[in-house]
Protein backbone atom coordinates (compact mmCIF):
# COMPACT_ATOMS: atom_id res chain seq x y z
CA UNK A 1 0.00 0.00 0.00
CA UNK A 2 2.68 2.38 0.97
CA UNK A 3 4.81 1.66 -2.21
CA UNK A 4 1.20 2.22 -4.52
CA UNK A 5 1.34 5.81 -2.58
CA UNK A 6 4.65 6.41 -3.11
CA UNK A 7 4.31 5.62 -6.91
CA UNK A 8 1.33 8.04 -6.74
CA UNK A 9 3.11 10.82 -5.32
CA UNK A 10 5.95 10.45 -8.04
CA UNK A 11 5.98 13.32 -10.81
CA UNK A 12 6.35 10.52 -13.96
CA UNK A 13 3.55 8.37 -12.50
CA UNK A 14 1.46 12.34 -12.19
CA UNK A 15 2.48 13.28 -15.95
CA UNK A 16 1.79 9.87 -17.26
CA UNK A 17 -2.01 10.31 -15.32
CA UNK A 18 -2.19 13.62 -16.79
CA UNK A 19 -1.28 12.89 -20.42
CA UNK A 20 -3.71 9.49 -20.17
CA UNK A 21 -6.32 11.49 -18.75
CA UNK A 22 -6.13 14.34 -21.48
CA UNK A 23 -6.34 11.42 -24.19
CA UNK A 24 -9.49 10.38 -22.67
CA UNK A 25 -11.12 13.72 -22.30
CA UNK A 26 -10.21 14.41 -26.16
CA UNK A 27 -11.61 11.18 -27.04
CA UNK A 28 -14.92 11.80 -25.13
CA UNK A 29 -15.12 14.95 -26.12
CA UNK A 30 -14.68 14.50 -29.99
CA UNK A 31 -16.91 11.16 -29.72
CA UNK A 32 -20.10 13.75 -27.40
CA UNK A 33 -19.71 16.31 -30.93
CA UNK A 34 -21.44 13.55 -33.20
CA UNK A 35 -23.75 12.91 -30.65
CA UNK A 36 -27.25 14.10 -30.55
CA UNK A 37 -28.75 16.98 -29.26
CA UNK A 38 -26.21 18.84 -31.36
CA UNK A 39 -24.71 22.35 -29.61
CA UNK A 40 -25.02 24.58 -32.97
CA UNK A 41 -25.81 27.90 -31.22
CA UNK A 42 -22.93 26.89 -28.75
CA UNK A 43 -20.33 26.20 -31.47
CA UNK A 44 -21.58 29.85 -33.24
CA UNK A 45 -21.11 31.68 -29.88
CA UNK A 46 -17.82 30.12 -29.44
CA UNK A 47 -16.99 30.96 -32.93
CA UNK A 48 -17.83 34.64 -32.26
CA UNK A 49 -15.69 34.87 -29.22
CA UNK A 50 -12.37 33.12 -31.21
CA UNK A 51 -12.87 34.20 -34.43
CA UNK A 52 -14.65 37.30 -34.85
CA UNK A 53 -13.18 38.37 -32.10
CA UNK A 54 -9.36 37.61 -32.44
CA UNK A 55 -9.53 39.38 -35.81
CA UNK A 56 -8.43 42.89 -34.90
CA UNK A 57 -5.51 41.21 -32.87
CA UNK A 58 -4.06 39.18 -35.66
CA UNK A 59 -4.58 41.90 -38.59
CA UNK A 60 -2.28 44.11 -36.57
CA UNK A 61 0.63 41.06 -35.51
CA UNK A 62 0.34 39.65 -39.03
CA UNK A 63 0.64 43.67 -40.17
CA UNK A 64 3.77 44.33 -38.20
CA UNK A 65 4.96 40.68 -38.63
CA UNK A 66 5.09 41.09 -42.39
CA UNK A 67 6.96 44.48 -42.38
CA UNK A 68 9.54 43.60 -39.98
CA UNK A 69 10.21 40.14 -41.90
CA UNK A 70 10.88 41.97 -45.18
CA UNK A 71 13.06 44.74 -43.78
CA UNK A 72 15.00 41.99 -42.17
CA UNK A 73 15.07 39.68 -45.39
CA UNK A 74 15.69 42.92 -47.69
CA UNK A 75 19.03 43.48 -45.68
CA UNK A 76 20.13 40.49 -46.21
CA UNK A 77 19.48 39.74 -49.56
CA UNK A 78 20.62 43.29 -51.12
CA UNK A 79 24.14 42.00 -49.99
CA UNK A 80 23.70 39.52 -52.76
CA UNK A 81 21.22 41.88 -55.09
CA UNK A 82 18.74 39.53 -54.55
CA UNK A 83 16.35 42.11 -53.21
CA UNK A 84 13.66 40.99 -55.83
CA UNK A 85 13.50 37.66 -54.02
CA UNK A 86 12.10 39.85 -50.32
CA UNK A 87 8.34 39.04 -51.83
CA UNK A 88 8.58 35.17 -52.52
CA UNK A 89 10.65 34.70 -49.40
CA UNK A 90 8.34 36.52 -47.04
CA UNK A 91 5.38 34.89 -48.43
CA UNK A 92 6.93 30.71 -48.06
CA UNK A 93 7.93 31.93 -44.50
CA UNK A 94 4.37 33.31 -43.78
CA UNK A 95 2.69 30.72 -45.21
CA UNK A 96 4.11 27.62 -44.04
CA UNK A 97 5.58 28.55 -40.75
CA UNK A 98 4.60 32.09 -39.01
CA UNK A 99 1.17 32.47 -39.81
CA UNK A 100 -0.04 29.23 -38.47
CA UNK A 101 2.82 29.50 -35.76
CA UNK A 102 1.65 33.14 -34.61
CA UNK A 103 -1.79 32.66 -35.14
CA UNK A 104 -1.91 29.84 -32.69
CA UNK A 105 -0.05 31.50 -29.98
CA UNK A 106 -1.52 34.51 -30.06
CA UNK A 107 -4.98 32.87 -30.28
CA UNK A 108 -4.16 30.05 -27.34
CA UNK A 109 -3.06 33.63 -25.40
CA UNK A 110 -6.54 34.89 -26.04
CA UNK A 111 -9.04 32.54 -26.36
CA UNK A 112 -7.34 29.69 -25.02
CA UNK A 113 -6.76 31.17 -21.85
CA UNK A 114 -10.22 32.41 -21.61
CA UNK A 115 -11.41 29.03 -22.00
CA UNK A 116 -9.91 27.24 -19.69
CA UNK A 117 -10.49 30.28 -16.90
CA UNK A 118 -14.12 30.00 -17.99
CA UNK A 119 -14.19 26.25 -17.10
CA UNK A 120 -12.22 26.37 -14.30
CA UNK A 121 -14.49 29.34 -12.99
CA UNK A 122 -17.81 26.50 -13.37
CA UNK A 123 -15.50 23.52 -11.87
CA UNK A 124 -15.16 25.88 -8.99
CA UNK A 125 -18.50 27.21 -8.74
CA UNK A 126 -19.87 23.70 -9.16
CA UNK A 127 -21.61 24.85 -12.61
CA UNK A 128 -20.28 21.87 -14.29
CA UNK A 129 -21.90 19.58 -11.41
CA UNK A 130 -25.26 21.27 -11.88
CA UNK A 131 -25.06 20.59 -15.69
CA UNK A 132 -24.33 16.83 -15.04
CA UNK A 133 -27.32 16.00 -12.53
CA UNK A 134 -29.92 17.93 -15.00
CA UNK A 135 -28.30 14.51 -17.02
CA UNK A 136 -26.69 16.99 -19.31
CA UNK A 137 -23.40 15.82 -20.44
CA UNK A 138 -20.36 19.06 -19.59
CA UNK A 139 -18.19 17.79 -22.44
CA UNK A 140 -21.15 18.02 -24.90
CA UNK A 141 -22.48 21.37 -24.01
CA UNK A 142 -19.11 23.01 -22.88
CA UNK A 143 -16.02 21.38 -24.45
CA UNK A 144 -17.08 19.99 -27.54
CA UNK A 145 -18.48 22.87 -29.25
CA UNK A 146 -15.22 25.53 -28.12
CA UNK A 147 -12.20 22.53 -29.33
CA UNK A 148 -14.60 22.32 -32.70
CA UNK A 149 -14.79 25.86 -33.08
CA UNK A 150 -11.20 26.11 -32.43
CA UNK A 151 -10.64 24.05 -34.74
CA UNK A 152 -12.46 25.82 -37.47
CA UNK A 153 -11.92 29.47 -36.73
CA UNK A 154 -7.64 28.59 -36.53
CA UNK A 155 -6.92 28.12 -40.36
CA UNK A 156 -9.44 31.16 -41.34
CA UNK A 157 -7.61 32.86 -38.90
CA UNK A 158 -4.36 32.29 -40.45
CA UNK A 159 -5.82 32.67 -44.15
CA UNK A 160 -6.17 36.23 -42.80
CA UNK A 161 -2.97 36.85 -40.99
CA UNK A 162 -1.39 35.42 -44.29
CA UNK A 163 -3.29 38.02 -46.46
CA UNK A 164 -2.62 41.24 -44.24
CA UNK A 165 1.19 40.44 -43.51
CA UNK A 166 1.76 40.00 -47.21
CA UNK A 167 -0.36 43.22 -47.79
CA UNK A 168 2.48 44.87 -44.53
CA UNK A 169 5.30 43.14 -46.56
CA UNK A 170 3.95 44.93 -50.25
CA UNK A 171 3.39 48.27 -48.59
CA UNK A 172 6.50 48.75 -47.19
CA UNK A 173 8.87 46.86 -49.66
CA UNK A 174 7.07 48.70 -52.91
CA UNK A 175 6.11 52.22 -50.89
CA UNK A 176 9.64 52.52 -48.54
CA UNK A 177 12.30 50.16 -49.74
CA UNK A 178 12.04 50.83 -53.26
CA UNK A 179 11.22 47.30 -54.65
CA UNK A 180 9.84 46.88 -57.90
CA UNK A 181 6.39 46.35 -57.67
CA UNK A 182 5.80 44.15 -60.91
CA UNK A 183 8.56 42.12 -59.74
CA UNK A 184 7.41 41.70 -56.38
CA UNK A 185 3.56 40.94 -57.34
CA UNK A 186 5.65 38.86 -59.98
CA UNK A 187 8.04 36.69 -58.42
CA UNK A 188 5.24 36.01 -55.51
CA UNK A 189 2.56 34.87 -58.30
CA UNK A 190 5.58 32.30 -59.97
CA UNK A 191 6.78 30.83 -56.51
CA UNK A 192 4.29 30.35 -54.23
CA UNK A 193 2.02 27.38 -54.81
CA UNK A 194 -1.36 27.08 -53.38
CA UNK A 195 0.40 23.89 -51.37
CA UNK A 196 1.97 26.10 -49.73
CA UNK A 197 -0.66 28.11 -48.44
CA UNK A 198 -2.69 24.73 -47.69
CA UNK A 199 0.57 23.22 -45.76
CA UNK A 200 -0.24 26.26 -43.39
CA UNK A 201 -3.98 26.04 -42.94
CA UNK A 202 -3.48 22.24 -42.32
CA UNK A 203 -0.89 22.96 -39.33
CA UNK A 204 -3.41 25.91 -38.01
CA UNK A 205 -6.30 23.53 -37.92
CA UNK A 206 -4.19 20.92 -35.73
CA UNK A 207 -2.73 23.72 -33.50
CA UNK A 208 -6.11 25.19 -33.02
CA UNK A 209 -7.76 21.36 -32.28
CA UNK A 210 -4.26 21.71 -29.74
CA UNK A 211 -4.78 24.34 -28.13
CA UNK A 212 -8.64 23.77 -27.77
CA UNK A 213 -8.36 20.51 -25.70
CA UNK A 214 -5.32 21.35 -23.65
CA UNK A 215 -6.92 24.75 -22.43
CA UNK A 216 -10.41 22.62 -21.96
CA UNK A 217 -8.69 20.16 -19.79
CA UNK A 218 -7.26 22.21 -17.42
CA UNK A 219 -10.32 24.51 -16.89
CA UNK A 220 -12.37 21.47 -16.49
CA UNK A 221 -10.05 19.74 -13.99
CA UNK A 222 -9.56 22.73 -12.04
CA UNK A 223 -9.46 22.14 -7.76
CA UNK A 224 -9.92 24.28 -5.70
CA UNK A 225 -10.61 27.95 -5.04
CA UNK A 226 -9.16 30.69 -7.28
CA UNK A 227 -5.86 29.69 -7.13
CA UNK A 228 -7.19 26.52 -9.32
CA UNK A 229 -8.38 28.36 -11.91
CA UNK A 230 -5.09 30.45 -11.95
CA UNK A 231 -3.15 27.82 -11.85
CA UNK A 232 -5.29 26.17 -14.14
CA UNK A 233 -5.09 28.74 -17.08
CA UNK A 234 -1.61 29.16 -16.70
CA UNK A 235 -1.15 25.80 -16.81
CA UNK A 236 -3.26 25.56 -19.95
CA UNK A 237 -1.26 28.33 -21.79
CA UNK A 238 1.73 27.49 -21.23
CA UNK A 239 1.32 23.99 -22.46
CA UNK A 240 -0.73 25.21 -25.67
CA UNK A 241 2.03 27.37 -26.79
CA UNK A 242 5.11 24.89 -26.12
CA UNK A 243 2.82 22.35 -27.82
CA UNK A 244 2.04 24.50 -30.85
CA UNK A 245 5.93 25.03 -30.97
CA UNK A 246 7.12 21.31 -30.67
CA UNK A 247 3.83 20.12 -32.92
CA UNK A 248 5.26 22.54 -35.50
CA UNK A 249 8.33 20.58 -36.49
CA UNK A 250 6.84 17.20 -36.44
CA UNK A 251 3.91 18.49 -38.05
CA UNK A 252 6.76 20.11 -41.23
CA UNK A 253 8.12 16.73 -41.49
CA UNK A 254 4.99 14.65 -41.65
CA UNK A 255 3.63 17.14 -44.74
CA UNK A 256 6.87 17.49 -46.49
CA UNK A 257 8.72 14.19 -45.62
CA UNK A 258 6.10 11.48 -45.50
CA UNK A 259 3.22 13.28 -46.85
CA UNK A 260 5.11 14.96 -49.79
CA UNK A 261 2.20 17.22 -50.06
CA UNK A 262 4.46 20.64 -50.58
CA UNK A 263 7.02 21.27 -53.42
CA UNK A 264 10.00 23.50 -52.35
CA UNK B 1 -42.34 2.81 -0.13
CA UNK B 2 -38.72 3.83 0.21
CA UNK B 3 -37.54 6.36 -1.78
CA UNK B 4 -33.06 5.92 -1.19
CA UNK B 5 -32.27 2.78 0.46
CA UNK B 6 -28.18 2.77 1.10
CA UNK B 7 -26.48 -0.45 2.27
CA UNK B 8 -23.31 -0.82 3.75
CA UNK B 9 -21.56 2.17 1.41
CA UNK B 10 -17.92 2.88 1.86
CA UNK B 11 -16.04 5.14 -0.33
CA UNK B 12 -12.08 5.51 -0.56
CA UNK B 13 -10.47 8.64 -2.76
CA UNK B 14 -6.68 6.84 -2.02
CA UNK B 15 -7.29 3.13 -1.02
CA UNK B 16 -6.15 3.79 2.32
CA UNK B 17 -8.35 6.16 4.03
CA UNK B 18 -11.79 5.92 3.90
CA UNK B 19 -14.53 8.98 3.96
CA UNK B 20 -17.59 6.25 4.45
CA UNK B 21 -17.24 3.47 6.20
CA UNK B 22 -20.49 1.18 5.72
CA UNK B 23 -23.29 3.96 6.02
CA UNK B 24 -26.70 2.42 5.92
CA UNK B 25 -29.47 4.87 5.41
CA UNK B 26 -33.24 3.76 4.40
CA UNK B 27 -35.91 7.59 3.14
CA UNK B 28 -38.95 7.17 3.02
CA UNK B 29 -40.83 8.39 0.09
CA UNK B 30 -42.46 11.92 0.61
CA UNK B 31 -40.67 12.95 3.52
CA UNK B 32 -38.04 15.79 3.99
CA UNK B 33 -34.77 14.05 5.52
CA UNK B 34 -32.37 15.79 7.17
CA UNK B 35 -28.66 14.71 7.10
CA UNK B 36 -26.43 16.41 9.84
CA UNK B 37 -23.08 16.13 11.10
CA UNK B 38 -19.86 17.98 11.82
CA UNK B 39 -17.95 19.10 8.63
CA UNK B 40 -15.72 16.31 7.07
CA UNK B 41 -17.86 13.57 8.26
CA UNK B 42 -18.91 12.54 4.59
CA UNK B 43 -22.21 14.51 4.12
CA UNK B 44 -21.36 16.71 1.20
CA UNK B 45 -19.38 12.76 -0.29
CA UNK B 46 -22.69 11.17 0.36
CA UNK B 47 -24.91 13.54 -1.76
CA UNK B 48 -22.56 13.01 -4.44
CA UNK B 49 -23.06 9.71 -4.18
CA UNK B 50 -26.74 9.94 -4.39
CA UNK B 51 -26.50 12.31 -7.78
CA UNK B 52 -24.07 9.48 -9.32
CA UNK B 53 -21.47 12.08 -9.22
CA UNK B 54 -19.43 9.70 -7.17
CA UNK B 55 -19.25 5.95 -7.54
CA UNK B 56 -19.28 4.01 -4.58
CA UNK B 57 -16.48 1.65 -3.21
CA UNK B 58 -18.67 -0.48 -2.15
CA UNK B 59 -22.02 -1.11 -1.05
CA UNK B 60 -25.88 -0.37 -2.36
CA UNK B 61 -27.58 3.05 -3.25
CA UNK B 62 -31.14 2.09 -4.34
CA UNK B 63 -32.71 5.37 -5.62
CA UNK B 64 -36.45 4.93 -6.43
CA UNK B 65 -35.51 0.97 -6.45
CA UNK B 66 -32.86 1.47 -8.87
CA UNK B 67 -29.25 0.87 -7.71
CA UNK B 68 -27.33 3.63 -9.30
CA UNK B 69 -24.06 1.72 -8.77
CA UNK B 70 -25.04 -0.48 -11.20
CA UNK B 71 -26.05 1.94 -13.98
CA UNK B 72 -23.80 3.00 -17.08
CA UNK B 73 -22.71 6.59 -17.13
CA UNK B 74 -24.85 7.36 -20.18
CA UNK B 75 -28.41 5.46 -17.97
CA UNK B 76 -27.60 7.76 -14.99
CA UNK B 77 -27.80 10.97 -17.20
CA UNK B 78 -31.09 10.18 -17.66
CA UNK B 79 -31.93 9.07 -14.20
CA UNK B 80 -30.98 12.35 -12.72
CA UNK B 81 -34.34 13.56 -14.18
CA UNK B 82 -35.61 12.63 -11.38
CA UNK B 83 -33.48 14.62 -9.04
CA UNK B 84 -33.26 18.73 -8.80
CA UNK B 85 -30.50 19.89 -6.24
CA UNK B 86 -30.20 23.15 -4.88
CA UNK B 87 -26.12 23.15 -4.62
CA UNK B 88 -24.93 25.76 -1.87
CA UNK B 89 -23.86 28.80 -3.78
CA UNK B 90 -26.90 27.83 -5.98
CA UNK B 91 -24.52 27.04 -8.89
CA UNK B 92 -26.42 29.34 -11.31
CA UNK B 93 -24.88 29.97 -15.35
CA UNK B 94 -23.13 32.81 -14.70
CA UNK B 95 -23.69 34.57 -18.14
CA UNK B 96 -27.69 33.42 -18.36
CA UNK B 97 -29.98 35.68 -16.77
CA UNK B 98 -32.43 34.75 -13.90
CA UNK B 99 -34.87 33.39 -16.22
CA UNK B 100 -32.66 31.57 -18.62
CA UNK B 101 -31.00 29.74 -16.05
CA UNK B 102 -34.71 28.25 -14.91
CA UNK B 103 -35.38 28.02 -18.83
CA UNK B 104 -32.40 25.99 -19.31
CA UNK B 105 -33.76 22.66 -18.77
CA UNK B 106 -36.91 23.44 -19.44
CA UNK B 107 -35.72 24.00 -23.10
CA UNK B 108 -33.47 20.41 -22.68
CA UNK B 109 -36.36 18.49 -21.96
CA UNK B 110 -39.12 19.84 -22.53
CA UNK B 111 -39.04 20.28 -26.54
CA UNK B 112 -42.48 19.49 -27.00
CA UNK B 113 -43.61 22.70 -25.31
CA UNK B 114 -43.03 25.94 -28.04
CA UNK B 115 -40.75 28.43 -26.90
CA UNK B 116 -43.85 31.25 -25.15
CA UNK B 117 -45.02 27.68 -23.12
CA UNK B 118 -41.46 27.01 -21.77
CA UNK B 119 -40.73 30.93 -21.01
CA UNK B 120 -44.22 31.02 -19.26
CA UNK B 121 -43.44 27.29 -17.04
CA UNK B 122 -40.09 29.33 -15.84
CA UNK B 123 -41.74 31.65 -15.01
CA UNK B 124 -44.07 29.94 -12.94
CA UNK B 125 -41.58 28.56 -11.29
CA UNK B 126 -40.04 31.61 -10.35
CA UNK B 127 -43.25 33.03 -9.36
CA UNK B 128 -43.62 29.91 -7.24
CA UNK B 129 -40.62 30.89 -5.18
CA UNK B 130 -41.52 34.56 -4.68
CA UNK B 131 -39.60 35.94 -7.52
CA UNK B 132 -41.59 38.50 -9.72
CA UNK B 133 -40.89 39.95 -13.25
CA UNK B 134 -38.72 42.40 -12.26
CA UNK B 135 -35.77 40.17 -11.58
CA UNK B 136 -36.20 37.94 -14.69
CA UNK B 137 -33.64 39.70 -16.68
CA UNK B 138 -31.10 40.04 -14.15
CA UNK B 139 -27.68 38.50 -13.92
CA UNK B 140 -27.11 36.06 -11.17
CA UNK B 141 -24.50 38.55 -9.65
CA UNK B 142 -27.31 41.11 -10.11
CA UNK B 143 -28.97 39.88 -7.15
CA UNK B 144 -28.43 38.60 -3.32
CA UNK B 145 -27.71 35.32 -1.81
CA UNK B 146 -31.20 34.60 -0.93
CA UNK B 147 -32.63 35.64 -4.68
CA UNK B 148 -29.48 33.39 -6.19
CA UNK B 149 -31.17 29.93 -3.90
CA UNK B 150 -34.81 31.55 -5.29
CA UNK B 151 -33.74 31.41 -8.57
CA UNK B 152 -31.54 27.81 -7.80
CA UNK B 153 -34.49 25.66 -6.39
CA UNK B 154 -36.87 27.05 -8.84
CA UNK B 155 -34.48 25.81 -11.60
CA UNK B 156 -34.02 22.67 -9.33
CA UNK B 157 -38.00 22.25 -9.19
CA UNK B 158 -38.46 23.42 -12.82
CA UNK B 159 -39.17 19.65 -13.98
CA UNK B 160 -40.98 18.86 -10.94
CA UNK B 161 -38.70 15.85 -10.11
CA UNK B 162 -39.41 13.13 -7.25
CA UNK B 163 -36.15 14.02 -5.54
CA UNK B 164 -35.17 17.50 -3.84
CA UNK B 165 -31.25 17.92 -2.46
CA UNK B 166 -30.53 20.68 -0.84
CA UNK B 167 -27.04 21.53 -0.38
CA UNK B 168 -26.21 23.49 2.71
CA UNK B 169 -28.79 25.51 1.41
CA UNK B 170 -28.71 28.41 4.46
CA UNK B 171 -24.86 28.58 4.74
CA UNK B 172 -23.29 31.80 4.98
CA UNK B 173 -27.45 33.93 5.04
CA UNK B 174 -28.64 35.88 7.96
CA UNK B 175 -30.91 34.33 10.09
CA UNK B 176 -34.23 35.75 8.46
CA UNK B 177 -32.53 35.04 5.04
CA UNK B 178 -32.57 31.38 6.77
CA UNK B 179 -35.84 31.40 7.98
CA UNK B 180 -37.26 32.36 4.32
CA UNK B 181 -35.04 29.63 2.79
CA UNK B 182 -36.63 27.07 5.17
CA UNK B 183 -40.18 28.32 4.32
CA UNK B 184 -39.23 27.59 1.21
CA UNK B 185 -38.51 24.42 1.14
CA UNK B 186 -41.33 23.15 3.41
CA UNK B 187 -43.94 24.93 0.68
CA UNK B 188 -41.72 23.68 -2.34
CA UNK B 189 -41.99 20.48 -0.30
CA UNK B 190 -45.64 20.97 0.35
CA UNK B 191 -46.39 21.73 -3.26
CA UNK B 192 -46.86 18.55 -4.83
CA UNK B 193 -47.15 15.04 -2.71
CA UNK B 194 -44.92 12.07 -3.24
CA UNK B 195 -41.48 14.93 -3.02
CA UNK B 196 -38.99 13.65 -1.18
CA UNK B 197 -36.59 15.69 0.17
CA UNK B 198 -32.96 15.43 1.38
CA UNK B 199 -31.62 18.68 2.82
CA UNK B 200 -27.91 18.20 4.04
CA UNK B 201 -27.08 20.72 6.57
CA UNK B 202 -24.71 21.81 9.92
CA UNK B 203 -28.23 23.60 11.12
CA UNK B 204 -29.58 21.89 13.77
CA UNK B 205 -32.61 24.56 14.17
CA UNK B 206 -33.21 23.99 10.34
CA UNK B 207 -33.08 20.27 10.85
CA UNK B 208 -35.65 20.14 13.44
CA UNK B 209 -38.14 22.41 11.94
CA UNK B 210 -37.97 20.53 8.72
CA UNK B 211 -37.25 16.96 9.05
CA UNK B 212 -39.23 14.38 9.64
CA UNK B 213 -36.57 12.19 9.80
CA UNK B 214 -33.11 13.10 11.07
CA UNK B 215 -29.85 11.44 10.27
CA UNK B 216 -26.45 12.50 11.76
CA UNK B 217 -23.33 11.54 10.55
CA UNK B 218 -20.27 10.59 12.42
CA UNK B 219 -16.89 9.37 10.86
CA UNK B 220 -18.49 8.26 7.93
CA UNK B 221 -21.26 6.54 9.58
CA UNK B 222 -25.04 6.99 10.69
CA UNK B 223 -24.89 7.61 14.34
CA UNK B 224 -28.37 8.40 15.20
CA UNK B 225 -31.47 8.29 12.77
CA UNK B 226 -34.62 9.53 14.02
CA UNK B 227 -37.20 11.99 14.70
CA UNK B 228 -36.22 15.42 16.03
CA UNK B 229 -37.29 13.77 19.91
CA UNK B 230 -35.32 11.34 19.43
CA UNK B 231 -32.53 13.66 19.11
CA UNK B 232 -33.33 15.52 22.45
CA UNK B 233 -33.89 12.01 24.46
CA UNK B 234 -30.62 10.38 23.30
CA UNK B 235 -27.83 8.74 25.71
CA UNK B 236 -25.35 9.50 22.63
CA UNK B 237 -22.41 11.85 23.82
CA UNK B 238 -21.76 13.27 20.62
CA UNK B 239 -25.17 13.60 19.74
CA UNK B 240 -26.08 15.49 22.87
CA UNK B 241 -23.02 17.60 22.48
CA UNK B 242 -24.15 18.58 19.06
CA UNK B 243 -27.75 18.84 19.63
CA UNK B 244 -26.52 21.15 23.15
CA UNK B 245 -24.09 23.17 21.17
CA UNK B 246 -26.81 23.64 17.93
CA UNK B 247 -29.73 24.59 20.39
CA UNK B 248 -27.42 27.30 22.23
CA UNK B 249 -26.65 28.85 18.68
CA UNK B 250 -29.88 28.82 17.58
Amino acid sequence: MKVEKNLQDNFIFQSLTHIGGYFIFTKQSMQWLFRAPYRWPEFFKHMEFIGNKSVFIICLTGFFTGMVLSFQIYLGFSLINAENLVGPTVGLGIFRELGPVLTGLIVSARAGGAMAARLGTMRVTEQIDALDVMGISPLQYLVSPRVFAATICMPLLTAIFDAVAMLGSYLLGVHFLGLDEALFIDKVNNMIDPSHINEGLFKAACFGFVFGTVCTYQGYNAKGGARGVGDATNAGVVISMVSIIVMDFFLTKLIRIYLGWTSL
Amino acid sequence: MKAVEIQELKKTFDGENYVLKGLNLDIEKGNIACIIGFSGTGKSVLLKHLLGLYRPSSGVISILGKNIADLQDSEISSFRCNFGVLFQDAALFDDMSTLENVMFPINEYRKDLSYKERKDLAAAKLDQVGLGKEHFHKLPSQVSGGMRKRVGLARAIALDPDIILYDEPTTGLDPIMTEMVDDLILSTHRSRTGITSIVITHDLHAAFRLGDEIAMLDKGKVLLKGTAEDFFNTDIDLVKRFVEKGVKKT
